[in-house]
């Protein structure tokens, strides 16, 4: 805040001199964004293009530049692999998003309730946030392993019948996956709802008990319509850990049974390094930039960009 | 201390080891009992009979795993000093980028051009007439373990070929034992693929096919042969979910499987278990049908380094996994077999024995990647793991997709 008075300040004063000179303007603040710019546009950009330029080569373990056309391309989307790896990422991503959002507020809810050792749990939901999704991985692999976890110990309480493996079955492996991102996630976003819901003033909810509105509907259609800032940020953050689903992968399943839960980035890593084709894997991140620009930059650009003229 | 220095080189040079300890770091995915315990072979030998210390890089989780990890190491301008890799085209970019040293006057010095047998080994190592890479033991993927407990509580004999172990799988359900272990990993179901191709549609059929990369071989009536096959074998191994290599052959050893398709490797996790060839397992090399190894295994590598000393050390190692003392004590640890045909193993298990006999004899195959480059065998990898774990998938089907591969290999 005192930046932008002092900034103001100057500019006013600036302009009873001499017309200014905007790129001189605000001189200090630019000198010292010049590192995270040069940043920004050599890691960044020019990886990206770097990679894009190389998809379209027949690399194969080092960068080389024999052009290979669009081959790279014909034959990602011709391998199985690749599509099943698209089909799952849409899965966890789709089922990952939405019951993230809605664990996490309703968890946040119910701690914004006031009750009792709010402190205690809180701390217990988030703590999962302080793991890496290997140990995440790790543990879940051990909890929902057919002869020692959950089925393992059911099964030894009586119920001789009892099946719960996802694991080790190719139709709702990505489901186990699933239960273990959010046992991880959920806390994280849980606490950004809570600092949400406690920023929304007290009077509103006087108002609407006045009006003798239901709890149920003034969370619906007055709370969350007003929390909509903290959404943004909670779907920004749950969106990225979707595209760069990896390690939890890697840990619980190695993709298996069989290729029932590839992911997009497990193919890229495979194809670069195991398999030794380089124009392979980036054709592929290619691939995967490209849709996070088809879904993201729209609406970024609705989100961000529509508020700063408004 | 300039004739101090000068008389430090002379003595090097004379007693023909580098003066200066050098920290030697040596990445490798040998990780299981059996292949730890060799591994330690390398390193007791490394530190007791040079100034040099082994720095041990064991990589956990196996070659797919621990081979990106090195690769990205060396590439990347963090190299270790030797490397692990498996005999063939792995490395084949690596050498002509220049990444990795040159060993040929160490190949020259210590004759391994008359003493690696077979040589197909060392033709591995050399490109253009340049020797890259130290190959120090035989492994082969023709090999059927067979658990003589599991046998014994279904009551039946050990059988002596696939057919018999096919046909005693009922008998072995009945007594609620799992016919074969095969781990989840998409290398175990290929590799027992390969096994199967060999010794079911003959040394011919899959020479043509990886080496001349014949389609109408891939397509053919034995190759179709070799897919139902495999499609039983997924039968057989339903019904037991481990991962690694060595979780299937724990299975074996304590009679919960019958029988493994594995490499010669596992031999080295029934001697760390205590079990004795003959008596407590049965082996069957080339699933007791075509007795045909295929000559893969292990090599070192070392990535090039700025330093002289290092690189003195880098040789000295190299020439020493070579000799004809560690040959003996590593291969007999890891139950591989040892590079050069002019040592003795010693008292050797039967199985052991057998696969003597058959490299004696000529008997041999190049191994899979050797021909194959890494890029198509992630491609067969990924088609197996997919058939296997997929029952809807059927034979016909993984043939198709298999002509295809085969006919874009390179």
């Amino acid at each position: 805040m005192a930046l932008v008075q002092n900034g103001a300040r100057a500019e006013s004063a600036a302009t009873r001199a001499k017309p200014p000179i905007r790129l001189f303007r605000n001189l200090m603040p630019k000198i010292a964004s010049i590192p995270m710019i040069f940043t920004a546009l050599v890691v960044f950009v020019g990886g990206t293009i770097w990679t894009i330029v190389y998809s379209f080569t027949s690399s194969g373990l080092l960068p080389r530049l024999d052009w290979a056309g669009l081959q790279q391309y014909e034959r990602l989307w011709e391998t199985r692999r690749w599509i099943v790896s698209i089909q799952n990422l849409a899965i966890y991503g789709i089922c990952s998003l939405v019951l993230t959002l809605l664990l996490g507020f309703v968890l946040a809810a119910l701690l914004d309730r006031k009750i009792r050792f709010e402190d205690a749990f809180r701390t217990i939901f988030l703590y999962p946030f302080a793991l890496s999704f290997i140990v995440t991985g790790l543990i879940w692999q051990w909890i929902l392993n057919p002869e020692f976890g959950i089925q393992g110990i059911v099964r030894g309480l009586g119920w001789e019948s009892f099946n719960f493996d996802p694991l080790y079955n190719a139709d709702i492996v990505m489901y186990g996956l699933l239960i273990a991102g959010l046992w991880q996630g959920t806390g994280l976003i849980m606490c950004i709802m809570l600092a949400g819901l406690r920023g929304i003033d007290e009077d509103i909810w006087k108002a609407t008990r006045i009006d003798g509105i239901p709890t149920w509907k003034t969370y619906v259609f007055v709370i969350i319509p007003m929390m909509r800032p903290v959404f943004v940020t909670s779907v920004v953050l749950i969106a990225s850990g979707i595209v760069k689903l990896y390690d939890l992968v890697v840990a619980m399943t190695a993709g298996g049974p069989g290729i029932a839960s590839e992911v997009p980035a497990k193919y890229v890593m495979n194809n670069m390094f195991g398999g030794q084709n380089m124009g392979q894997g980036f054709a592929a991140s290619t691939m995967m930039l490209l849709s996070v620009v088809i879904i993201l930059v729209p609406w970024a650009y609705l989100e961000f960009g529509g508020r700063k003229r408004g | 201390m300039k004739v101090m220095g000068k008389l430090l080189a002379a003595t090097a040079m004379c007693s023909g080891t580098a003066a200066f300890a050098v920290d030697l770091e040596v990445s490798h995915w040998w990780t299981s009992g059996g292949e730890a315990a060799a591994v330690a072979k390398f390193a007791e030998a490394l530190n007791e009979r040079t100034e040099h210390n082994w720095v041990d890089g064991a990589i956990a989780g196996g070659g797919d795993t621990a081979r990106p990890i090195m690769v990205s190491r060396i590439i990347g301008g963090d190299p270790m000093h030797a490397f692990q890799f498996n005999h063939g085209r792995q490395a084949e970019e690596l050498i002509e980028a220049g990444l990795l040293l040159d060993l040929t006057d160490v190949a020259e010095a210590e004759g391994w051009f008359d003493i690696v047998n077979p040589p197909s080994l060392l033709e591995a190592c050399t490109v253009d007439g340049r020797v890259y890479c130290a190959p120090v033991n035989i492994h082969s993927w023709q090999w059927m373990w067979l658990s003589d407990d599991a046998f014994e509580q279904a009551g039946i004999e050990v059988p002596s070929d696939w057919d018999g172990l096919v046909a005693s799988a009922p008998a072995l359900r009945e007594a609620g034992i799992v016919p074969l272990a095969v781990g989840g990993q998409s290398w175990q179901q290929s590799g027992a693929f390969g096994v199967m191709a060999i010794a079911l549609a003959g040394e011919e059929a899959w020479l043509a096919i990886n080496r001349d990369k014949d389609v109408d071989v891939a397509g053919g009536e034995a190759y179709a042969r070799v897919f139902e096959a495999f499609g039983n074998a997924r039968d057989l191994a339903a019904g037991l979910n481990v991962s690694d290599w060595n979780q299937a052959t724990n299975a074996v050893i304590t009679g919960q499987a019958a029988a493994q398709i594995m490499g010669d490797w596992a031999q080295g996790e029934f001697a760390v278990a205590g079990q004795v060839a003959g008596e407590d397992y049965h082996c069957l090399p080339g699933l007791g049908v075509t007795g045909i190894l295929d000559t893969g295994g292990d090599a070192f590598y070392f990535p090039v380094q700025d330093d002289p000393e290092v690189e003195a050390a880098q040789k000295e190692l190299a020439a020493l996994l070579l000799s004809p003392e560690v040959q003996v004590s590593f291969n007999s640890a890891k139950g591989s077999l040892p590079i050069r045909g002019d040592v003795d193993l010693g008292t050797v298990n039967d199985c052991t024995q057998k696969g003597l006999e058959l490299l004696a004899a000529g008997q041999t195959l190049p191994s899979g990647n050797a021909l194959l480059t890494p890029d198509t065998n992630q491609q067969v990898n990924d088609l197996m793991t997919e058939f296997w774990s997929d029952p809807s998938m059927t034979a016909a089907e993984a043939q198709e997709r298999y002509v295809e591969i085969i006919a874009n290999a390179d």
